[in-house]
């Protein structure tokens, strides 16, 4: 941090942009009003693969209001060059309109474009495409694995042998579909070669490259903007292939083109968490202390895209555990490519290991925080580093002092209430959090107001309002004069908005950028003889309400506004940056978490409520607290519908989503949630970043479906292996 | 295997029909008379055509609707296939209804019609004749918000902010019928609007306040 007093880091505050999202005037992206705007509906295949091999486009042509379709028979070739910097995973990625294959269910195939939406709509429904259909290959069970990614240390076979005790655990775990509530949209238009998108994304540098190489564009002459996104979790981290078709639509009408998909397309035409399959076999003494650990895991990914996922991690530095082997076996189906989401990897890992441990525990006889603590390592086992800060011992104690943990019966099935059985869970959580290279740019104006900006996203965790109240406190200015600007590509580059790194990196570029303008100003004065501070030591100054003064004598100083207005200053301006994690590493750097629930099941019917939930983080600073209390409670939302509700179910006849809606599709509503609460430990983490942040909006949903999982069966005696828990898995 | 030429694209899925309400199949399939208004493509002449010249090329089936938004009477010529939602977003630049899902099941689209929050998406525009409409544009006094709006901020009953316009209008319905005396209550009347960033617990507090002023 910078020695400015910290005034409005760490306060409560509302959000900056609170107001325009409660009058409906925040503008998302399908709401900008752009002029003559077309619109665009994308035809799906409804074959899961095969070829395209006739087209009947004459209805929908003849549609009032409908202008054009667009389909691989009349599109242009598009260059489609590589784009090695981005979100693209190894692989060859769809390429719409290029020719008449069909790689899975849901594929575009052709796009509607038309007057009004009606017309499109409908337009759309009109078009017949015949096919060579092929039976797709959808289920992870079945299908044949790539060479696995390996991982090893120890001989953890010879580990698992002479183990006093041994399990061997089948975990499963349903897709899952972000199904952020705002739709995927894109308005694209073009002024001669030059494209401007308005596009939901979590990464406006994203599609920005991807607009470029797929249409060998300069990327200075693709603009992107996203000024509001609603919600994301992960699908908006890639440019999709709609968002290249209402760029490509817009190209060939010469018109603006607006293409929204509907909440069925959103299952196929953006990505997912995939589906796991993962084994774990684990070694202890008596004591519960690990000995070996195996993991097997299989996951979904495309037949055109290797999709992968920091899966392996967790296994290799949670526990000590001298023999560690894994096996990371990508299966490739005929469905479009995964895409991380919340939590990515570790929520998934976290499912497998945390049961494990509970069901290691309950073979041992042992509190599970206690066998926990057991294995707890003193430095990071993967890499030989030194923790930044690890206060996962001070999770569990503020957790169970704070939750009643003590009042758990480890005894499964012996405390009911009424027609309920209750049962008490807990797991541990961690992520590791993204520090790639971020900029920001500050201005300061000589009416004492700023401005900072980067080309971010706020896809909800309050990147606005967190990023105001760093730059506020840096220049000594109140909120109320700092406006943080974000989403457009026009403003200095930024790494995805996911991957917990906001906060940190574009957090740091903006603290850089305002310690160089405060720096300056500061400067000016002690050498500007006309002021007050003229000849005072620069790092003696600070800045407080638009004001300097020396630090020690608050009555010796000048605004802001007198220093550069008599100097003839319109303004400061600096540019911020943060460099990304420091090379070698000196650190190992994660953020942590202890999730504790209570659960009722219904002996009769299976229900499974989630009657209470308490996460305790170490995730260093927190900047926005009242912000950042939302963001765990989300999460854990987001984690109970992984546990409970959350399975995306494909029929491998054909390779359809057969719930692709959100009434068939279950995620938590209003009544299936109560009673949340989030405990974020006091502190920092030096060692992470200049603001000693680490990042929230991930790890808060790692270890909530092993947390419930563990309550169902201190609960009921029966343990799941199975996400989601259902009522048929109880009864 | 190979199988005969199918449509790509399947019909949309057919929302639940409120029970007071034609599904769009049954409306769309009878487009005789609604209300008591004449529904046919004659109607263009004299009324403010919403949408631009491309839209009234197009011989679709219109219809024109006198209906009063956030106050302000409009009338206006609409294909018949235009749910309200897409009345608001798409032709009277009103984007703060939401569009989730457009079939009933995510509560985005919430607006109050003559008082009673309905989904929009799923309210076709032309059986409107005469009904108050209530968006979230609407719901401010000026520049003083609206109690639930001011709890919304207070409590951080948001985050992305994309359901929020729903939950709102769904909030003040909520209170207005009587159905937010306890928690309870209000996690089983506000369960029609989903929250995608898991905001509920704020949300249940920011109703239950309102309601509790
Ligand atoms: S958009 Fe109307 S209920 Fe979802
Ligand atoms: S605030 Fe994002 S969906 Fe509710």
């Amino acid at each position: 941090m910078s020695p400015q007093p910290q005034a409005a880091v760490g306060a409560p505050l509302s959000r900056v942009d609170g107001r325009l999202k409660v009058t409906g005037k925040a503008l998302y992206a399908a709401e900008h009003d752009v002029d003559g705007v077309l619109h665009a509906v994308l035809v799906d295949a409804s074959i899961g693969r095969g070829r395209i091999t006739s087209l009947d486009t004459g209805a929908a042509e003849k549609h009032p209001g409908v202008l054009r379709v667009i389909h691989h028979r009349n599109a242009p070739k598009l260059p489609y060059l590589d784009n090695p910097g981005s979100n693209n995973p190894e692989g060859r990625r769809l390429r719409v309109f290029q020719d008449d294959k069909v790689l899975f269910h849901g594929q575009p195939v052709a796009v509607v474009v038309a007057t009004t939406l009606e017309a499109a709509q409908h337009g759309a429904s009109l078009v017949k495409v015949g096919y060579d259909a092929q039976k797709p290959s959808t289920d992870l069970a079945e299908a044949q694995p790539d060479e696995p990614t390996k991982y090893a240390r120890g001989d953890a076979e010879a580990g698992l042998r002479k183990a006093a005790v041994r399990l061997d655990l089948d975990y499963r775990m349903a897709r899952n579909h972000q199904n952020p509530m705002e739709p995927h949209a894109t308005i694209a238009r073009w002024n001669g070669d030059r494209l401007t998108v308005w596009d939901k994304t979590q990464w406006v540098v994203g599609t920005q490259t991807e607009l470029s190489t797929v249409f060998d564009l300069p990327m200075k002459s693709v603009r992107v903007i996203s000024p509001f996104v609603g919600g994301g979790f992960g699908s908006g981290l890639r440019c999709w292939p709609h968002t290249v078709v209402a760029a490509l639509a817009a190209r060939e009408l010469k018109r603006p083109v607006k293409l929204v998909l509907s909440r069925r397309q959103m299952y196929f035409g953006t990505g997912f968490r995939p589906s796991y399959d993962y084994r774990v076999r684990l070694g202890s003494d008596r004591r519960g202390r690990l000995a070996a650990m195996v993991h097997e895991m299989d996951a979904e990914t495309s037949s055109y895209e290797k999709f992968e996922e920091a899966i392996m991690l967790a296994g290799q530095m949670f526990y000590s555990t001298p023999n560690v082997s894994q096996e990371y076996r990508k299966v490739p189906l005929d469905v479009n490519t995964p895409i991380w989401m919340r939590g990515p990897g570790f929520a998934s890992a976290s499912f497998a290991i945390e049961s494990a441990m509970d069901e290691l525990a309950n073979r041992l006889g042992v509190d599970p925080i206690e066998l926990r603590l057991r294995n707890e390592p003193p430095e990071d086992e993967s890499n030989g580093l030194p923790w930044s800060t690890r206060r996962l011992r001070e999770c569990y104690s503020v957790g169970a002092r704070e939750f009643g943990w003590d009042r758990r019966n480890p005894e499964p099935r012996s405390t009911r209430d009424g027609d309920w059985l209750v049962g008490l869970g807990m797991a541990a959580a961690v992520y590791d959090p993204g520090r790639f290279p971020a900029q920001a740019r500050v201005r300061l104006d000589a009416d004492g107001t700023a401005v900072a900006e980067a080309a971010t996203i706020d896809m909800g965790p309050g990147t606005y309002t967190s990023q105001t109240q760093v730059a506020a406190d840096a220049l000594g200015l109140t909120m109320r004069n700092v406006t943080f600007r974000l989403g457009d590509s026009l403003y200095p580059p930024t790494p995805p908005h996911g991957g917990s790194m906001t906060m940190t990196v574009v957090g740091s570029a903006v603290l850089d950028g305002c310690n160089k303008v405060r720096g300056r100003a500061i400067q000016l004065a002690v050498e500007d003889e006309e002021s007050p501070l003229y000849g005072i030591k620069a790092e003696d100054v600070v800045v407080r309400n638009g004001r300097l003064h020396v630090q020690d004598d608050p009555a010796r100083g000048e605004t802001y506004q007198r220093l550069l207005t008599r100097n003839k200053l319109t303004h400061l301006e600096a540019v911020g940056a943060y460099a990304g994690a420091p090379e070698p590493a000196r650190h190992s750097y994660f953020s942590y978490g202890a999730v504790f629930t209570e659960v009722g099941v219904d002996a009769t019917l299976g229900l499974v409520r989630v009657r209470r939930m308490l996460g305790v983080y170490d995730v260093g600073r927190i900047v926005s607290p009242k912000l950042a209390d939302s963001q765990a409670l989300g999460g854990m939302v987001g984690g109970i519908g992984q546990a409970l509700l959350e399975h995306t179910v494909t029929d491998h006849r054909d390779g359809r989503i057969v719930n692709a809606s959100l009434a068939d599709y279950l995620v938590p509503v209003n009544a299936d949630i109560r009673d949340l609460k989030a405990i974020y430990l006091e502190g920092e983490d030096p060692d992470a970043d200049p603001l000693g942040v680490k990042g929230i909006g991930e790890v808060v949903q790692v270890g909530v479906a092993a947390a419930v999982a563990n309550a169902v069966h201190n609960a009921t005696g029966r343990r799941i292996r199975e996400l989601p828990i259902t009522a048929e898995a109880l009864i | 295997m190979s199988t005969e030429p199918v449509s790509a694209a399947p019909p949309p899925a057919e929302p639940e029909a409120l029970p007071s309400a034609p599904t769009r199949r049954t409306f769309i399939a009878a487009t005789t008379a609604v209300g008591g208004v004449a529904v046919a493509g004659g109607v263009i002449g004299g009324s403010v055509l919403v949408g631009s010249e491309d839209a009234a090329a197009a011989v679709a089936p219109v219809s024109r609707v006198s209906l009063t938004v956030n106050g302000t009477r409009r009338t206006v010529t609409v294909d018949n296939r235009t749910s309200l939602l897409d009345l608001l977003r798409e032709h009277l630049d009103l984007s703060g209804a939401k569009k989730g899902c457009n079939a009933g099941a995510c509560g985005a689209c919430t607006v109050l019609v003559d008082g009673r929050r309905v989904n929009s998406c799923l309210t076709l525009a032309v059986r409107l004749e005469g009904a108050e409409v209530t968006t979230i544009e609407g719901l401010a006094d000026g520049d003083r918000l609206h109690p639930l709006q001011q709890a919304f901020i207070d409590e951080d009953a948001f985050q992305c902010g994309y359901c929020t316009p729903g939950q709102i209008m769904s909030g003040v319905g909520c209170i207005k019928e009587g159905h937010a005396d306890t928690p309870e209550e209000i996690r089983e009347w506000m369960s029609g609007n989903i929250c995608r960033c898991g905001c509920y617990v704020k949300i249940v507090r920011a109703v239950e306040q309102t309601a509790g002023k």
